[in-house]
C-alpha cells in the first residue's frame, strides 16, 4: 500500500466515556487509512465502537466522551489537536456524516430546504436564496422527486427513505472530501436499503469523494467497499483490501464472520453464530479481546494483547497467530479453515 | 449501554421486572445528594416538631401564648431570638410550636388526598372504560379551579379552621395523585407478568395490592413530597387570609398575617414565619426532586 | 386539527357542567342552614325565610340547579347578599384588574423563566447553572404573599431609592391611579411562576440537546450558538407552552392573596371579602368566572400546543 494517497489516517485511536460505573473505553486501538476516492468499510457487531470511531473523527462525542489518545490525520492535520473553530470549518464542509436514524436526525421544526441551506450559508457564504436554489439541485441529485416542492417540506412529511436522501443531500452540500455513512440503511426497509446503497455508490463515483462506510453487514461491504476494517470490542482486528478479506480472511473473528455469512441470501440479520458474547466494556479481557470466544486461543492470547501488525502486502492484523511469538501449532484450524502460523 | 438491555431476553415472566430494581432504587436514592439533604432536613423538622415544644417548656419559661405587653414588637435579641410580636409573645417559641401545625397540614392533607387519589387512579387505570372516563372527568373538574381557588372555595363552605384547611388541601391534592397513578397503572398493566399472574388465577384485588401498588410506589413518593410542599404553601396562604387556624394558634401563615400590620415598624414579625415556611417547603421540594432524579436515570449526567 | 379542536371542545362540556354543579353545590354543602348563616346570628325567622325565598332554596335541587345554570348562561349570577347589586356587575367592574394582573405576571414569568432556564441549560452542571437552579428552587418554595410583603417593606421603607423609583413607595391602593403600581404585585406573582418555567425550560432544553438532530446540526459545522438558539430552543419551547396556561390560571387563583396584600380591587379580593361576609352568591360568582376563564385559557393553550407539536407528534 505504498502508493496509497490517503486523505485520512487514523492511528491507534482511543476514546473513552466517563460513566457512573467508571471509565468506559469504547474505542481502544483503532487504526485505518482512507485512500483518496475510495470507500472503506468498517464492520463489526453492534457495540464494537464503530459509531464512536466516526464521531471521534468529527469530534462530536457526547459530553462525557473524550479522545484519550492516538491520531486522526486529515491531509496532514491532526484532528485530535486542532482548534474547535478549525473543526467547525471542516465539519459538513470537508468531512460530513450521515447517521443511522433518519427519523430523528432531522430537526422537526425546520423545512428540508432550511436545513440543507444552513451548511451552504455557513461554509460557502451563499445567501438564503442561492442556498435554496442549490438545495433544490441537491435534492434532485439524490433522486427526490419534485424537489422544488419537497424543499419546503417538513421532515414529518417524508418517509424514512426520503429523509435519508435528504440527509445525504445535506452532507453533500459542500462537496466534502470524506463522507462518513454510519449504518445509513440499517433503519430502512430492505428495498429502500438497496436504493440508498446504490445512491451512495453512484454519488461516490460521480463526485470522487472518499467514503467511510460503517455497517454490521458484511454483504453490504462486499458490494460497496475497496478496503475493510473489521472491528471487535473497540479495536480494529483486521484491515485489508476487500479481495483479501473475502478470499483469505486472517483474523479468527473475520473468519467466523465470513463463515456465518449465508451464501446467496439477502437476509443477513443473524450475522453472529460465533459462540459466546461480546465482552462488556467494563470487563474487557486483559489479553486478546477475542480470546474468550476464539477456537484457537492460547495462554499467550489470554495473557497479552496482540498489537496491530502490518504484513508484507500492507494489510494489518491483530492476532498472535501471525507473529513470531505464536506458541501454538503451525497449522491452526479456525472455524473449519486452516491458517498457517508465522512462528 | 442500551444494547445490553435490549438484547436481554425476557425470560422470567412471573417475576416483576420493575420490582427487581427496587433495592437499586433505594441505593440510588441514598447516593442522591439532593434526596439525602432534603430527607435529613425533613427529619430534623419532624424531630423539632415533636421535641422542640417539650424542650422549650422543660428548660425555659417561654410559652407560645404568653403575652407581655411591655415587651411587644421587640427586635431579635439574646432574650428573644426572633424578637417578639405585637402581644409581646416570643416569636421563636411560637415558631417552634407552630412547626407541628405546618407539618400536620402538609402530611395529613397529602395523606388524605393521596389515599383517595391513589385509589381513584388505580381503579381508573386498572379497569379502564367508563369508570376511567368518569373518574378522569371528575379530576378535570377539580383541576378546573386554578391554584388556591379550589381550597378557598371549600374552606368558604366549611368555614375556617385547621381541620377544614386539611380537608380542603387534601381534596386539592387528589387529582395530581389520581392522574400520576393512573398513568403508572396503565403502564404496569401492560407488562407481561401481570398477564401471567392473572392467568394463575389471582384476583383483581390481589393483583392491585401485590403487583400494581408496589410498582407505582415510587412516583407516589415523588408526588407526595412535592405535594406536601404545595400543601404547606396553600395551608399557609389560607391561614394568612384568616381562613385557617384561628388565633392564638402559632400557625405560621396566621403569624404572617398578624405581622403584616406591623411591617413598617417591626418587619421581623413577618420575616421569620415566612422564612420558616420557605425552609420547610424547600426541604420537601429538594427531597422530591432528588427522588425523581434517582428514579429517572435518564436525567443523570 | 379541526377534528382535534372539536374533540377538545366537546371534552370541555362535561368539565363545565361539573364546574357549575360544584359551584352550585357550594351553597348547599354549607353545614347547617345556608340561609341562617347568611342572615347572621340573631336574625328573625322572617328574615331567614325571606333570604331562603330570594335564593330559591325552597325549590327542589334540580330546579335550583337548572335556574342557576340558565341564569348564569345569560350572565345573571344573582345578587350580592351584602350590597344587593348584581354579582355580575360587581365582577365586571373588577374582572379586568385581575385579568391584567395575571396577564402581566404571566409575561414576566415567561420572560424571566425562559432566560434563566436557557442560561442554566446552556451552562449545565456549571456554577451558573447550580446558582440559577438554587434560586429557582427558592422561588418555588416561597409563599408569594410573603414575598409580596417583603417587596413592600423593602421598597416602601428604604431611603435608598432613587427619585425615579419613588413611585414604588406609594402605598398601593388599587389600580388605575398609576399604572406603575402594577410593578410590585406583578413581581410578587410572577417570580414563583418564573421559577417553574425556568426549571421546565432547563430540563426541556437538556432533553432536546441530547437529540439526534442536534448532533446533525453540529455535524454541519454550525457554531454552538446557532445550534443552541436556532436548533434546540425552538424545539425546547414547545412543551413549555403547556405550563403557560397553568401559570396563568395559578395567577388568577393567586390573585386572591396578592390583591389582599396590595389592596387591589380585583376579583380576588372580591372573593375573599365575600367569603368573610358569607356572601355566597358572590363567592359562587367569582369562583365560577375564574374557573371558566381558566378552562378557556387551557383550551387555547392545548390547541396551540397541538398546533406547534403537530410536526413532532406524527413522527
Ligand atoms: N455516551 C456514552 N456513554 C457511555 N458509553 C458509551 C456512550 N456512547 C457509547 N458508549 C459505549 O461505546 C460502545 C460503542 O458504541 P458504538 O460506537 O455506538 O457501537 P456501534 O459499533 O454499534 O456503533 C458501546 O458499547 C457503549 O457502551
Ligand atoms: S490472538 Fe489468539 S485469541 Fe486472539 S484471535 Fe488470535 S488466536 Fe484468537
Ligand atoms: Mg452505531
Amino acid at each position: 500500500m505504498i502508493s496509497k494517497d490517503n486523505v485520512l489516517e487514523v492511528r491507534n485511536l482511543q476514546t473513552s466515556f466517563s460513566t457512573d460505573k467508571g471509565e468506559v473505553r469504547a474505542v481502544d486501538g483503532v487504526s485505518f487509512d482512507v485512500p483518496k476516492g475510495k470507500t472503506i468499510g468498517i464492520v463489526g457487531e453492534s457495540g464494537s465502537g464503530k459509531s464512536i470511531t466516526s464521531l471521534s473523527i468529527l469530534r462530536l462525542l457526547a459530553e462525557n466522551g473524550k479522545i484519550k489518545g492516538g491520531e486522526i490525520r486529515y491531509k496532514g492535520e491532526d484532528l485530535t489537536k486542532v482548534s474547535e473553530k478549525r473543526m467547525r470549518e471542516l465539519r459538513g464542509n470537508e468531512i460530513s456524516m450521515i447517521f443511522q436514524e433518519p427519523m430523528t436526525s432531522l430537526n422537526p421544526v425546520y423545512t428540508v430546504g432550511q436545513q440543507i441551506s444552513e451548511a451552504l450559508i455557513s461554509h460557502q457564504g451563499m445567501n438564503k436564496k442561492q442556498a435554496m436554489v442549490r438545495s433544490v439541485e441537491l435534492l434532485k441529485l439524490v433522486g427526490i422527486p419534485s424537489p422544488e416542492k419537497r424543499v419546503k417540506a417538513y421532515p414529518f412529511e417524508l418517509s424514512g427513505g426520503m429523509r435519508q436522501r435528504v440527509m445525504i443531500a445535506m452532507s453533500l452540500a459542500c462537496d466534502p472530501e470524506i463522507l462518513i455513512a454510519d449504518e445509513p440503511t440499517t433503519a430502512l426497509d430492505v428495498t429502500i436499503q438497496a436504493q440508498i446503497l446504490e445512491l451512495i455508490k453512484d454519488l461516490q463515483e460521480r463526485l470522487g469523494m472518499s467514503v467511510i462506510f460503517i455497517t454490521h453487514d458484511l454483504g453490504v461491504v462486499a458490494e460497496t467497499c475497496d478496503y475493510v476494517a473489521v472491528m471487535y470490542a473497540g479495536q480494529v482486528v483486521e484491515y485489508s483490501d476487500i479481495r483479501t478479506l473475502f478470499k483469505q480472511p486472517k483474523h479468527p473473528y473475520s473468519i467466523g464472520l465470513l463463515n456465518s455469512l449465508p451464501r446467496h441470501d439477502i437476509d443477513q440479520e443473524k450475522l453472529m453464530p460465533i459462540k459466546g458474547n461480546v465482552p462488556s466494556p467494563h470487563e474487557m479481557p486483559t489479553g486478546c479481546r477475542f480470546a474468550p470466544r476464539c477456537p484457537a486461543a492460547t495462554d499467550l492470547c489470554r495473557a497479552k494483547m496482540p498489537e496491530l501488525m502490518t504484513d508484507d502486502s500492507g494489510n494489518q492484523i491483530r492476532c498472535w497467530i501471525y507473529s513470531d511469538e505464536w506458541p501454538g501449532e503451525k497449522e491452526v484450524n479456525v472455524y473449519g479453515e486452516t491458517r498457517i502460523a508465522k512462528g | 449501554m442500551s444494547e445490553e438491555t435490549v438484547n436481554h431476553p425476557v425470560t422470567a415472566k412471573k417475576v416483576n421486572p420493575q420490582l427487581e430494581s427496587f433495592k437499586q432504587f433505594w441505593r440510588r436514592l441514598a447516593k442522591n445528594r439532593a434526596a439525602l439533604i432534603g430527607g435529613i432536613m425533613i427529619l430534623f423538622f419532624v424531630i423539632m416538631a415533636f421535641l422542640g415544644p417539650w424542650i422549650i417548656s422543660t428548660f425555659t419559661d417561654w410559652e407560645p401564648n404568653k403575652t407581655s405587653v411591655a415587651n411587644k414588637l421587640q427586635g431579635p435579641s439574646a432574650e428573644h431570638w426572633f424578637g417578639t410580636d405585637s402581644f409581646g409573645r416570643d416569636i421563636f417559641t411560637r415558631i417552634v410550636f407552630g412547626m407541628k401545625l405546618t407539618l400536620y397540614v402538609g402530611f395529613l392533607s397529602v395523606f388524605v388526598g393521596g389515599i383517595v387519589g391513589v385509589i381513584l387512579g388505580i381503579v381508573s387505570g386498572y379497569y379502564g372504560g367508563k369508570v376511567d372516563t368518569i373518574i378522569m372527568r371528575l379530576m378535570d373538574v377539580l383541576l378546573a379551579f386554578p391554584g388556591i381557588l379550589l381550597a378557598l372555595a371549600i374552606v368558604a363552605v366549611l368555614g375556617g379552621s385547621l381541620t377544614n384547611v386539611i380537608i380542603a388541601v387534601g381534596i386539592f391534592s387528589v387529582p395530581a395523585f389520581a392522574r400520576i397513578v393512573r398513568g403508572s397503572t396503565l403502564s404496569v398493566k401492560k407488562l407481561e407478568y401481570i398477564d401471567a399472574v392473572r392467568a394463575l388465577g389471582a384476583s383483581d384485588f390481589r393483583i392491585i395490592f401485590k403487583h400494581i401498588l408496589p410498582n407505582v410506589m415510587s412516583p407516589i413518593i415523588v408526588q407526595a413530597s412535592l405535594r406536601i410542599a404545595t400543601a404547606i404553601l396553600t395551608g399557609a396562604g389560607l391561614a394568612f387570609l384568616g381562613l385557617g387556624a384561628q388565633p392564638p394558634a402559632p400557625e405560621w401563615g396566621a403569624m404572617l398575617n398578624e405581622g403584616r400590620q406591623y411591617m413598617y415598624e417591626a418587619g421581623h414579625v413577618a420575616l421569620f414565619p415566612g422564612l420558616m415556611i420557605v425552609v420547610v417547603v424547600l426541604a420537601f421540594n429538594i427531597f422530591g426532586d432528588g427522588v425523581r432524579d434517582a428514579l429517572d436515570p435518564k436525567m443523570k449526567k | 386539527m379541526t377534528k382535534y379542536i372539536i374533540r377538545r371542545l366537546l371534552q370541555t362540556i362535561p368539565v363545565l357542567i361539573g364546574v357549575t354543579i360544584l359551584v352550585f353545590s357550594l351553597m348547599h354543602l354549607v353545614p347547617g342552614d345556608a340561609a341562617k348563616i347568611i342572615a347572621g346570628e340573631g336574625a328573625s325567622d322572617q328574615t331567614v325565610e325571606n333570604i331562603r325565598e330570594r335564593l330559591g332554596l325552597n325549590d327542589p335541587l334540580y330546579v335550583q340547579y337548572g335556574t342557576f345554570v340558565g341564569n348564569a348562561v345569560q350572565g345573571d349570577l344573582g345578587s350580592s347578599i351584602r350590597s344587593g347589586r348584581p354579582v355580575m356587575d360587581e365582577i365586571g367592574a373588577r374582572f379586568w384588574v385581575t385579568f391584567e394582573l395575571a396577564f402581566y405576571s404571566t409575561i414576566v414569568a415567561v420572560f424571566l423563566g425562559l432566560i434563566a432556564g436557557i442560561i442554566s441549560a446552556v451552562r449545565h452542571y456549571t456554577l451558573t447553572d447550580v446558582t440559577v437552579m438554587i434560586i429557582a428552587l427558592f422561588g418555588l418554595s416561597m409563599p408569594n404573599f410573603w414575598f409580596g410583603l417583603l417587596l413592600i417593606q423593602w421598597f416602601a421603607i428604604g431611603n435608598w431609592m432613587p427619585e425615579s423609583l419613588e413611585f414604588l413607595k406609594m402605598r398601593p391602593s388599587g389600580w388605575g391611579d398609576d399604572w406603575r403600581q402594577v410593578v410590585l404585585p406583578v413581581l410578587t406573582l410572577g417570580t414563583g411562576g418564573a421559577a417553574i418555567i425556568a426549571r421546565m425550560t432547563r430540563s426541556s432544553m437538556l432533553e432536546v440537546i441530547g437529540q439526534d438532530y442536534i448532533r446533525t446540526a453540529r455535524a454541519k459545522g454550525l457554531t454552538e450558538r446557532i445550534v443552541v438558539y436556532r436548533h434546540a430552543l425552538k424545539n425546547a419551547l414547545i412543551p413549555v407552552v403547556t405550563v403557560v396556561g397553568l401559570e396563568f390560571g395559578g395567577f388568577l387563583g393567586g390573585a386572591v392573596l396578592t390583591e389582599t396584600i396590595f389592596a387591589i380591587n380585583g376579583m380576588g379580593r372580591l372573593t375573599i371579602d365575600a367569603i368573610r361576609t358569607r356572601d355566597f352568591p358572590m363567592v359562587q360568582g367569582t369562583v365560577l368566572v375564574i374557573s371558566v376563564l381558566f378552562v378557556v385559557v387551557n383550551l387555547l393553550v392545548d390547541v396551540s400546543y397541538r398546533y406547534l407539536n403537530k410536526r413532532i407528534d406524527l413522527n
